[in-house]
């Protein structure tokens, strides 16, 4: 039986007038993986994201995400995509049940059956007692961790997180490990995230791909890019290692 | 248009628990209930024991102590506009909730479909409201119950003043598309109010005199009339004149004028001798006068939110 692929990019590409953002990515993800997407600042992950969520166009290349094609399609692959962006944003004025009750509505999700789900979510990622405070009140850790229950009202099947560690303190950054974890494990949710922290990166994910200076260097379990870049019989190594050697090379 | 009912129910809650649309609504009445007692106690001095004369009631409107309500809400209208839209769309951006909101499953002019349908729906409750309550305060202080010729002619006077405020409604989120920080589209907005408000049709003062020069009008009266007609189509230009020349069309009919000057300079308190009363322009006239500038008006309402729906559409997402 041929492998089921919930993303899969040929040779997309996205210019801003002369500059290259995004240069021939050619990526699958298998349903179901944790994906790391690596690169420094500015490599282009989050513009490939955009594209992932036909939020922007590419300039050339195809992609198709959960079977729709995302520039011709956007809100299809927008009901089955939840998207956390870097530094989400909330309605402060307004309590995380309330933010969360709006974002079922643009769903279509009937307030009925979204209520349940909602409270179980806010369970989920530790905010129940926190629920009914308004969102501005609330850390960044809280924050990221009700951006994750905003993503999954929906019930998506792919979720997309831009760099959903950043500026959270070691409590908090275990805590949205785990979750992303269990998101895979349990939910079955394909969880694509891009970061430039590699420790963390390594820590959750089944596969990982490099960026840098918008083309994709290396797409591969960590053990193997370990095996190609670093040598056979290594038995301890970092992802900075590799990820290091792959940037020099670049 | 799917998502627009569940971003139109939220921009709802929004105004209503919002501080600025109490503030607004709170000097709206307060100025027109102020302006609307005074006036209906100066008609009740002045017709006590005369037969009433017709089309009484829309005094109310028209008639004013330093200014009437109709210009009232003709100079201070634009406010509610700007006040309810200047800052729709960049608020969404500064606290990064846009981006949330074009993520999800709704078509991205639901967006801005939906935050112009609640500012005109907003808009509508205010204007109704306020031409309501002068008019129940109205029917207690003249004793006159409104005939169904005057009923007509307020109700397209609600059409236009809705379609005014609206247009300002327009350019305040053009604005709001354009500027990323909330304190310049409101700043752009207030701006282009005073320029259409004075700027405009001073301007129209000095261009006309350039064209046509008032010096030798003695000599050549075909000059004058020139010069006036140069001037009177270059204030057209202002969606203030538009209004206010449709607005006293309609609400007075017995003024043989549309120039509004006029209207200031015989004044609210002139004797109100039944000669003013006789002759009006029947309904029927008055909306042949009336309908080029109810479709411009139409047609200006129509191109504010239509430029400003096309910005929105065009923004790269990067941006948002």
């Amino acid at each position: 039986m041929e492998e089921q692929f919930i993303i899969e990019a040929e040779g997309l590409t996205k210019r801003y007038g002369s500059d290259i953002a995004v240069n021939q990515l050619t990526l699958q993800i298998r349903e179901g993986e944790i994906f790391g997407f690596l690169g420094p600042n500015g490599a282009g992950k989050t513009t490939t994201l955009l594209m992932f969520l036909g939020l922007t166009e590419p300039t050339a290349g195809k992609v198709r995400v959960c079977g729709f094609d995302p520039t011709r399609d956007p809100l299809h692959v927008k009901e089955k995509v939840g998207y956390l962006p870097e530094n989400v944003g909330f309605y402060d004025d307004m309590d995380a049940r309330e933010n969360l009750c709006f974002v079922a509505r643009l769903n279509h999700i009937p307030d009925g059956v979204s209520a349940p789900r909602i409270d179980e979510l806010l369970g989920m990622v530790g905010l129940h007692e926190e629920a009914s405070k308004k969102v501005g009140t609330y850390s960044k850790g809280m924050r990221q961790r009700l951006g994750i229950a905003e993503v999954l009202v929906k019930e998506p099947s792919l979720i997309f997180l831009d760099e959903p560690t950043i500026g959270l303190d070691p409590d908090g950054t275990n805590r949205m490990l785990e979750l992303i974890r269990s998101l895979s494990k349990v939910k079955k949710i394909t969880v694509f995230f891009s970061s430039h922290l590699l420790e963390q990166v390594q820590r959750v994910s089944d596969r990982v791909g490099i960026m840098i200076k918008g083309g994709l260097v290396a797409v591969g379990p960590i053990e193997e890019l370990a095996k190609t870049k670093l040598g056979v019989d290594k038995q301890h190594y970092t992802l900075e290692e590799i990820y290091m050697k792959y940037f020099k090379e670049a | 248009m799917r998502g627009i009912f569940a971003i139109f129910r939220k921009e709802m809650e929004d105004h209503f628990s919002s501080i600025r649309f109490l503030l607004i609504s709170a000097v709206i009445i307060m100025v027109g209930v102020i302006i609307v007692s005074t006036v209906g106690m100066a008609i009740q001095e002045e017709v006590k024991g005369m037969q009433k004369p017709t089309l009484l009631f829309l005094l109310l409107f028209t008639a004013g102590k330093l200014f009437s309500f109709a210009q009232f809400l003709g100079f201070f209208g634009p406010l509610i506009g700007i006040v309810l839209g200047f800052d729709a769309i960049n608020r969404e951006r500064v606290s990064r909730t846009l981006s949330k909101l074009v993520s999800q499953p709704i078509y991205r002019d639901s967006i801005i479909n939906g935050k112009f349908l609640t500012g005109v729906t907003i808009i509508s409750i205010i204007l109704v409201a306020i031409v309501l309550l002068i008019s129940g305060l109205g029917v207690v202080l003249i004793g006159v119950v409104p005939g169904a010729e005057e009923i007509s002619r307020l109700v397209i006077y609600l059409v236009l003043s809705i379609l005014y405020v609206s247009f300002w409604l327009g350019i305040s989120i053009l604005f709001s598309v354009i500027f990323r920080s909330t304190a310049t589209s409101a700043l752009a907005s207030l701006a282009l109010w005073i320029f259409f408000s004075i700027f405009l049709s001073l301007g129209a003062n000095f261009l006309a005199g350039i064209i046509a020069p008032t010096a030798q009008t003695a000599a050549n009266p075909a000059l004058a009339i020139k010069s006036i007609e140069i001037q009177r189509t270059i204030s057209l230009f202002s969606p203030m004149t538009l209004y206010s020349e449709a607005t006293f069309t309609i609400l007075d009919p017995t003024r043989n004028t549309t120039n509004p000057l006029a209207f200031v300079l015989m004044g609210p308190f002139e004797r109100i001798s039944l000669s003013r009363f006789q002759n009006p322009l029947p309904l029927l006239q008055s909306l042949l006068i009336v309908t080029p500038y109810l479709v411009s008006i139409v047609a200006i309402t129509l191109l504010s939110f239509g430029i400003c729906y096309y910005v929105f559409m065009r923004q790269e997402i990067r941006t948002i």
